[in-house]
């Protein structure tokens, strides 16, 4: 008995250790995109529910503000910003010694005067002779930070970095992109089930051939052929239709599999009365399949929509690289070459990409993992 | 493009679809009831309506490019001189090309078989315990997300400060707590390609362990509950029921997964750009198609080349389908 209370404890404990690794870097990613710029180039993302040791620069005020009370002179002030949170534990006034003197601890500068900091912030400067000094002194200070979540790196990278474009240009090229195929592979999927013709076979087979030919093979004719096309009618060679058009060619095997092993398996009696009643084959499509395919529908859609939601090559191909038309995934892909060390602008980024990806993860995942498992052969 | 104009567009476009199939289809119905034998001439016209745009489009995108990629390799690179076998004897000696050829090989050996062992193991201890239905749902989520979203994640992962810096990328900071050095993992050649194939493995393990759970299921209760009456250990009993029962399952997973890993691009483009001895075949292609240019030469040859790798699995795929339907 013992021994089965350790095998399920062992089991236990295994897969969480999967479950942890495999959700960390994703977890890392999502609190990263919330914090504070300056705190995510200094500290790990584990660290963003601790208080943080932060270093920083103030300065103080000027002569101008300058008060004489008995014969001495003074500048007050506060270096914190307000309601920061921030505590200050430390500080100093020359960078080379950052830590010198604790809070309430007086500095003595070097024409005789003192400053004295307290634990908010607030600074007290002491002189008997009247400050003259234009800019205001350094003042290097350490501070305990609480946590502190922002929505700052979401309004940058939507509004300034252009990935809010970029999402309208995804969401451009992936509707028509997954409808069209959609339309016209059902048609062709019932053809190969259920209608008789020369060489049906051999264009089935055809199909199965195609799922596995990898896009590398198709994209230098077809990029030509974009050429000609786009100079023969003396406009661009990249729009939108082209790569609508580009996508419904390379969906085609795996949206016209999927869909013609379904609308197979449907009961051959119901077809052939129906054939008996005097109904074409279009209106047996319309009226009988069309409705008895919507779950497989569901399954077809979605597994091309995030094909072509998440796609690069054929975005960086037959797109041209402005803000007009990049697609998210090629404008993240720019940012981590221009943009490498700003993680704010990455984690954020990268995470807005994923926002339709993993709500159609959460909200639609049987039909997501049965049209992902059934397609996953796509070429 | 204006917001209105795209719905324009799509709107029309969509339009465009289903009128042709259905105007086409009245005019089918229209024209042949004048004639007299117009059963026999529907039926026999109709399927060509029903596949004639996917079909001219399967020939444009798909069964044309395939024939002009493998004759433009045995052409010069603006495609107009013939050049025989000059582009895959400049391959056979490029130092470039060896190298992705050779990473291309451990992608293939690696990914496909660490993708399948966790995916088995998780879809295995996932089974037997009640929350094994959440676990499975988060090692699935990464397939929903494009390999360059995974990258910018990993790359978080990986970052490197130097060794007086706070570390905030996780397996540096790992590193460093147990006392080591922290490491610029990118750039350690050999090595960073097994954790640039760490990205594809955290990918795809969801996928074999949905089909394996699927599979799983079809096991007979009674076989595994026989060997457990005789003491069979569940280590014992997964190595020597489970694994020979799923061998087929494990060959469509297998297969898979290494059509995807020959065609493994957007992971190195997004980390490396092939830099530090990463490069591999499709960014290599990538590379030459624009490179000094373009060389259509070059890039098809390499097409080519990752086209050889994946003949085997479409034969065995068409044979396999002629047997489903002979059944």
């Amino acid at each position: 008995m013992n021994k089965n209370i350790l095998t399920k404890i062992i089991i236990n404990l295994l897969l969480l250790l999967f479950v942890v690794v495999w959700v960390l870097p994703t977890f890392g990613l999502f609190v990263s995109s919330f914090r504070d710029k300056d705190l995510l180039a200094t500290s790990g993302w584990w660290t963003t529910f601790n208080t943080n040791e932060v270093n920083e620069i103030y300065r103080t005020k000027t002569f101008e503000d300058q008060i004489e009370e008995n014969g001495k002179f003074f500048i007050k002030g506060n270096l914190l910003v307000k309601n920061s949170g921030k505590k200050v534990i430390s500080y100093g006034i020359t960078s080379k010694e950052m830590n010198k003197y604790k809070i309430n601890e007086k500095a003595i500068l070097k024409n005789k005067s003192e400053i004295e900091i307290s634990e908010n912030g607030e600074y007290v400067w002491k002189s008997d002779e009247p400050f003259k000094h234009e800019r205001g002194k350094r003042i290097f200070i350490t501070a305990l930070s609480p946590p502190k979540f922002t929505l700052d790196n979401y309004k940058e990278v939507l509004f300034k970095e252009g990935i809010g474009q970029a999402f309208l240009n995804t969401l451009t090229v992936a509707i028509p992109s997954t409808i069209i195929p959609l339309i016209i592979c059902s048609f062709f999927a019932y053809a190969l089930s259920w209608m008789k013709f020369w060489g049906r076979d051999t264009l089935f087979a055809l199909i199965v051939a195609s799922l596995v030919v990898p896009l590398q093979m198709c994209l230098i004719p077809l990029l030509s052929i974009y050429n000609d096309v786009g100079a023969l009618f003396n406009i661009g060679a990249k729009s939108y239709p082209g790569v609508w058009m580009a996508h419904t060619g390379f969906g085609l095997a795996s949206t016209t599999f999927l869909l013609r092993n379904f609308i197979k398996s449907l009961p051959n009696e119901m077809i052939e009365a129906a054939r008996v009643d005097g109904a074409t084959h279009y209106d047996i499509f319309l009226r009988i399949i069309i409705p008895l395919s919507v779950p497989a529908f569901a399954s077809v859609f979605i597994l091309q929509f995030l094909w072509v939601w998440n796609d690069l090559l054929v975005g960086l191909i037959f797109l041209d690289q402005v803000p007009s038309e990049i697609i998210l995934t090629a404008k993240l892909r720019e940012l981590l070459g221009s943009r490498g060390e700003n993680w704010e602008i990455l984690t954020t980024g990268a995470f807005v990409s994923m926002t339709v990806p993993l709500f159609i993860f959460f909200a639609l995942q049987r039909y997501f993992i049965r049209g992902l498992v059934a397609g996953s052969v796509k070429g | 493009m204006t917001t209105t104009s795209f719905f324009l567009y799509v709107f029309l476009g969509i339009v465009v679809c289903f009128s042709y199939f259905h105007l086409s289809n009245l005019a089918l119905d229209f024209f042949s009831e004048k004639n007299s034998n117009n059963f026999s001439k529907k039926s026999v016209l109709r399927p060509y309506i029903f596949i004639a745009p996917a079909f001219i489009i399967l020939v444009i995108f798909i069964l044309y490019p395939v024939v002009e990629t493998l004759r433009l390799s045995f052409f010069n690179k603006t495609g107009f001189e013939f050049v025989g076998i000059k582009n895959y004897v400049w391959a056979a000696k490029d130092p470039e090309f060896k190298r992705a050829i050779l990473n291309n090989l451990g992608w293939l050996l690696v990914v496909p078989t660490l993708s399948a062992f966790f995916g088995l193991v998780i879809a295995y201890l996932a089974d037997k315990l009640w929350w094994g239905t959440i676990a499975k749902s988060i090692i699935f989520m990464p397939m929903a997300i494009s390999f360059v979203g995974a990258g910018v994640i990993w790359k978080f992962v990986y970052d490197y400060r130097g060794p007086g810096d706070d570390q905030i990328g996780f397996l540096n900071a790992v590193v460093v707590s147990l006392g080591f050095e922290p490491q610029a993992w990118m750039t350690i050649p050999i090595w960073n390609n097994l954790f640039l194939m760490a990205i594809m493995i955290w990918i795809q393990t969801g996928l074999a362990m949905v089909i394996f759970s699927a599979a799983l299921r079809g096991i007979p209760k009674e076989m595994i509950e026989a060997a457990r009456i005789d003491g069979a250990s569940e280590f014992k009993i997964f190595t020597s029921i489970i694994i020979p029962y799923l061998e087929k399952t494990i060959l469509v997973i297998w297969t898979i997964i290494t059509i995807l890993v020959l065609k493994i691009f957007d992971i190195i483009l997004a980390m490396t750009n092939g830099q530090w001895n990463t490069e591999v075949l499709a960014n290599l292609m990538y590379d030459w198609m624009f490179r000094g240019g373009g060389d259509s030469g070059r890039g098809s040859l390499m097409a080519i080349v990752i086209m050889i790798g994946v003949i085997p699995i479409m034969i065995w795929n068409i044979r396999r389908h002629k047997e489903d339907e002979k059944s």
